[in-house]
């Protein structure tokens, strides 16, 4: 049987349109074979990767995976475990062991000490069950709390775009609105410093224009106008 | 529209009553994306019939002991606003309501791939701005494309749209007047280009030959909304010249 590829890379697909044909051609994320066809199931761009077809969504929720960093607010407390909202369906939470590296008597601590509700933090998905509980780690060099700054949301699918390759549109922004940004996998974004404003104008344009060429000139062009 | 009473004829000159032919549509209107503090929507219009679709999801299923562990819980509401038909409509569930919004939330689980997102929950909500007949179809159109707006995962688009027989000649698109004075009035609902029924409901009294043209005028009249349902979110996504850049 003969394969077929009808579509090129970054093309922008809708759900049911057929990608491939044949065995030759796997779907990956974002795709669906029906019988002898791929399908895409999602709306968004197409990407190839040797026999792989997957589709880069323009929306959608978060899904935690192990190794993503993520920023989450504590949402509720228990003797020895925080529970954290990431941005997702599934709640996640995070045992005490994973977050202070001390021993700690729990008869004597109250461990709002370390994280209290309401607090921001920037930790690393340790691991998401087959049940989809999933569990948070503060063990990583860039895990913290996040104290002052603001706080935006943007769509979890779009974050590899702002992030850019090897990070060169993120680096771009804080370099030129000299703000420290952090990007979580799900989707939320911290800021602080001198151009919080600009920064979060960035932010958003990327947001909105994700799915367009040529963005990254776009964004230097806007930073450098508005931070004469 | 004249309002007095029903009028004498339905067709006049080989025309319906507001001049369209009879396997023509009520202008079409479409917008994906409208809401911006839903995850996903969109509105459809069929002439005077306006749906407005919303999407929240998906998120933490309530109540809880009704989450399923395999896959995502659809909820769906079907709802008329107060003002969108001639006499005022009470506000909330009504008899109707839930009907359609059953049938809706059937015809739409039978494409979403509810096993990617286990114990969650999918909010589909359809409002019905103002009414003028084929308003399950519409808000059906409405509701599956706010499912690719917001980015849920769906085995292909939903189409729909409605049949009738007036004054003995079998239409598309039926309205108001047409649905109240009309022998017959019936929803399809379909799976974009596949030729799959999901949605079939009818009033009215109807001989079998007569049935099959009418599923096969749906047909047509569904694949028609299909390319206008692509159009609209292919407009809505221009990307700009393909290929030209590339990244991650």
């Amino acid at each position: 049987m003969e394969s077929e590829l009808f579509v090129n890379e970054r093309e922008l697909v809708i759900p049911g349109q057929t990608l491939a044909k044949g065995l030759d051609y796997l779907p990956s994320s974002g795709c669906f074979r029906d019988n002898n066809e791929v399908k895409a199931k999602l709306l968004g761009l197409v990407r190839l990767k040797d026999r792989f077809v997957s589709i880069v969504p323009l929306a959608g929720v978060y899904i935690p995976k192990p190794g993503d960093g993520v920023i989450g607010f504590v949402k509720d407390m228990q003797t020895s475990l925080w529970v954290i909202d990431i941005n997702s369906p599934y709640d996640s939470i995070m045992l005490l062991g994973q977050a202070v590296d001390e021993y700690i008597d729990l008869n004597k601590t109250d461990i709002s000490m370390f994280y209290d509700i309401g607090d921001v933090i920037y930790a690393k998905v340790l691991s998401v069950s087959k049940s989809k509980s999933v569990h948070l780690t503060m063990n990583d060099y860039r895990a913290r709390k996040l104290i002052g700054g603001r706080i935006m949301k943007i769509t979890p699918s779009k974050v590899p775009r702002l992030i850019g390759r090897e990070g060169s549109m993120i680096e771009m922004i804080k370099d030129k609105t000299k703000t420290q940004i952090i990007v979580g996998q799900n989707g939320i974004v911290w800021l602080k410093g001198e151009k919080e404003a600009l920064a979060v104008k960035a932010v958003l344009t990327i947001e909105n224009e994700s799915h367009t060429v040529g963005l990254t000139d776009r964004i230097s062009e806007l930073l450098e106008k508005e931070s004469e | 529209m004249t309002k007095a009473g029903a009028p004498e004829k339905l067709i006049i000159d080989g025309k319906r009553i507001d001049g369209r032919g009879f396997e023509e549509f009520r202008p079409i209107e479409i917008k994906v994306a409208n809401l911006k503090n839903a995850g996903g929507s969109a509105s459809f219009k069929f002439g005077n019939t306006f749906a407005q679709a919303a999407i929240f999801g998906p998120q933490e299923m309530h109540p809880r002991h009704l989450l399923d562990p395999q896959k995502a819980y659809i909820k769906c509401r079907y709802t008329m606003a107060p003002f969108s038909t001639k006499e005022r409509i009470r506000p909330g569930r009504s008899r109707r309501g839930t009907e359609i919004s059953k049938v809706s939330k059937e015809a739409l689980a039978s494409v979403i791939f509810l096993e990617d997102y286990p114990k969650t929950l999918i909010n589909i909500y359809i409002e019905i701005l103002q009414a003028d007949a084929t308003t399950r179809c519409a808000g059906l159109n409405a509701a599956s494309l706010a499912l690719v707006d917001a980015g849920i995962p769906i085995k292909n688009l939903i189409t729909s749209c409605s049949v009738g027989k007036i004054d003995g000649q079998i239409v598309l698109d039926v309205d108001g007047l047409e649905d109240n004075y009309g022998d017959v009035d019936m929803a399809i609902g379909m799976i974009g280009n596949e030729n799959k029924y999901v949605l079939l409901q009818m009033d009215g009294i109807i001989t079998r030959e007569d049935l099959s043209k009418m599923l096969e005028l749906a047909k047509t009249g569904c694949s028609k909304i299909f390319e206008l349902e692509k159009n609209a979110l292919t407009e809505k996504y221009k990307t700009g010249e393909l290929n030209e850049e590339k990244h991650e």
